[in-house]
């Protein structure tokens, strides 16, 4: 076979490859379980601390929206 | 950190020793690698200082032990330290591997020595990174192997049922480099500490470039993309932006990276067409970079003034922003008539070092702070104000090293290309060497600047690790904001 032919045969199944990955990764389908991986590195973290951590954060942003809905008013 | 894990009841008992261990050596070497890449700067300046004990303190036998020190000594401590780190948080198991995991250790230190000993006396095989010769060579492939047996080892046996993206690209790391080291590597012993390569002439650039750029590709990128995928959302304190851009990323840039190489060799006895492909796919390299880079920034979004109050987030960060400037650079300086104008000219060495210290180093120094108050159990970093400085000196190290290299290289590459009307070269090499004297100075400034912060993280990581800790700090848990400046 002709060396042209073999090139070209690598263009197309690498593209087709490069697709594909593409598909799977942004299929609707899986969207909802790569949301939960992409949350791995905060799940081993002790859950008292991380809890209490999580809630101090929401207050601090609810206060700053309340802030932000009186200001609007004045 | 060990004990909070072992109260929660639930979590693994952590094999933090191994990553305290790595974590101090990468702070001693990067401080010897760049010391000893200060001294190399001046002496480009003032060559009288190649004198200092000749011949183990010439230029061209301290170049290699530069370059070894900070990419395998520095670089190398950090990503053995963060990615058993990471490998273990994300698979939510302990270390596998027993006496392979202080052999990695062990070994690496024995490797980074004999390169200390063995360059300085000028025993070297004269491949770009690949100087060591060949007893250290098969020492390296040994501890390598145990590494990758100790990586995939815990992935085996981890309690998550997916496989963190942070995993995958170590993961890629370590087996590529255990590729690219063998194949680059054999060679025929003639004495114990002289050999020749295996392969001849053109064959011989190719395989060396080929190992060479895909050092850079995987040893001192994905690795540290490993590193990006996870310190950047545990210190920015949300998941990353896009996980589905990172599986495209990661498969994207483990595909194009292995084709680039050739670009090294342009105008060269290369095939010209060896040549053209290493050029296309360089270029292409460009969108799975910046797929990385804007993923990893993007992960701030919603979050942003965290980088006001938070050194160790701006570190990450910034590495960022350089690691999207130098995989710009790269793929520019890699078409053909770019690199007639930089090819061998001080351009390139300023490329590495925007790479090396705004990239590589940048975001091993963030990962270095993120780690060292959770391994020794610890609220905060002893001085969040140094980490502050830190970061200066570093980001004015870096600017000022990497325009001074641009200058010198435009010079050297347009005086060595100016021909007279009758065809005579307009300039006398010496004549460009005297033009770039200036840029010399300041890039030996820039260095010494960069490698200063250095000298404040060991002082601060020293007094972290000594200091009696302060009162509640024992088993806090690393959720806890890490570093927060005034």
């Amino acid at each position: 076979m002709d060396i042209d032919i073999l090139r070209q045969i690598g263009v197309v199944l690498g593209s087709l490859a490069f697709l594909g990955v593409c598909w799977w990764a942004f299929s609707p389908k899986r969207k909802k379980r790569f949301e939960e991986d992409a949350k791995l590195p905060f799940a081993d973290e002790q859950e008292t601390l991380d809890k209490g951590a999580r809630e101090s954060d929401s207050t601090t942003e609810k206060k700053v929206g309340e802030k932000q809905e009186q200001g609007q008013d004045k | 950190m060990t004990t909070t894990v072992a109260e929660a009841g639930k979590l693994p008992d952590y094999d933090y020793n191994i990553v305290r261990q790595f974590t101090i050596m990468s702070v001693v070497w990067g401080i010897v690698g760049m010391g000893v890449g200060v001294l190399i700067a001046a002496q480009l300046a003032w060559p009288a200082l190649n004198d200092l004990w000749q011949p183990f303190t010439n230029f061209g036998r301290l170049r290699p032990l530069h370059t070894n020190a900070v990419i395998f000594a520095f670089g190398g401590s950090v990503l053995f330290a963060t990615s058993y780190y990471v490998v273990q948080r994300t698979c939510q198991t302990r270390l596998w591997g027993g006496w392979l995991i202080p052999f990695t250790f062990w070994g690496w230190q024995a490797v980074i020595v004999a390169a200390a000993i063995t360059l300085p006396l000028g025993i070297t095989s004269a491949k770009e990174y690949a100087e060591l010769e060949w007893p250290i060579d098969i020492l390296i492939a040994l501890i390598w192997v145990a590494y990758g047996l100790v990586f995939f080892g815990t992935i085996v046996k981890r309690n998550t049922s997916h496989i963190y993206v942070a995993n995958w690209f170590f993961g890629a790391f370590i087996i590529t480099v255990a590729v690219l080291h063998i194949v680059n590597s054999i060679a025929i012993p003639v004495s114990t500490w002289k050999s020749y390569s295996a392969y001849a002439g053109t064959t011989d650039a190719m395989i060396q470039w080929w190992y060479g750029h895909n050092a850079v590709g995987f040893f001192l990128t994905a690795a540290f993309l490993g590193i990006m995928y996870y310190f950047v959302p545990k210190q920015a304190g949300r998941p990353v932006y896009s996980y589905q851009l990172s599986i495209v990323h990661f498969w994207a840039l483990i595909s194009i990276y292995v084709w680039a190489g050739g670009h090294h060799l342009h105008y060269s006895a290369l095939p010209d067409w060896t040549q053209s492909l290493a050029m296309v796919m360089s270029i292409i390299l460009l969108a799975p970079s910046w797929g990385g880079m804007i993923n990893g920034i993007m992960t701030l979004s919603g979050a942003w003034h965290k980088l006001r109050t938070d050194p160790t987030l701006r570190f990450l960060v910034v590495s960022l922003s350089f690691y999207g400037m130098s995989t710009f650079e790269g793929p520019m300086m890699s078409i053909k008539t770019v690199n007639a104008l930089s090819h061998n000219t001080d351009w390139t060495v300023g490329h590495v070092h925007s790479g090396a210290l705004g990239w590589v180093a940048m975001i091993s120094i963030g990962a270095i702070y993120h780690l060292v108050p959770i391994l020794w159990n610890r609220k905060e970093m002893f001085s969040v104000k140094l980490v502050n400085a830190h970061f200066w000196l570093a980001t004015i190290g870096t600017v000022l090293y990497i325009a001074a290299m641009w200058v010198n290289g435009i010079t050297q590459g347009l005086m060595w290309r100016a021909f007279n009307a009758d065809g005579t070269l307009t300039y006398s090499f010496v004549e460009s060497v005297i033009a770039s004297k200036p840029g010399y100075i300041v890039r030996w400034l820039g260095g010494a600047i960069f490698t200063s912060g250095m000298l404040l993280m060991a002082y601060n990581v020293f007094r972290t690790v000594t200091d009696e800790p302060k009162e509640g700090e024992v088993g806090r848990d690393e959720s806890l904001p890490v570093a927060k400046s005034v």
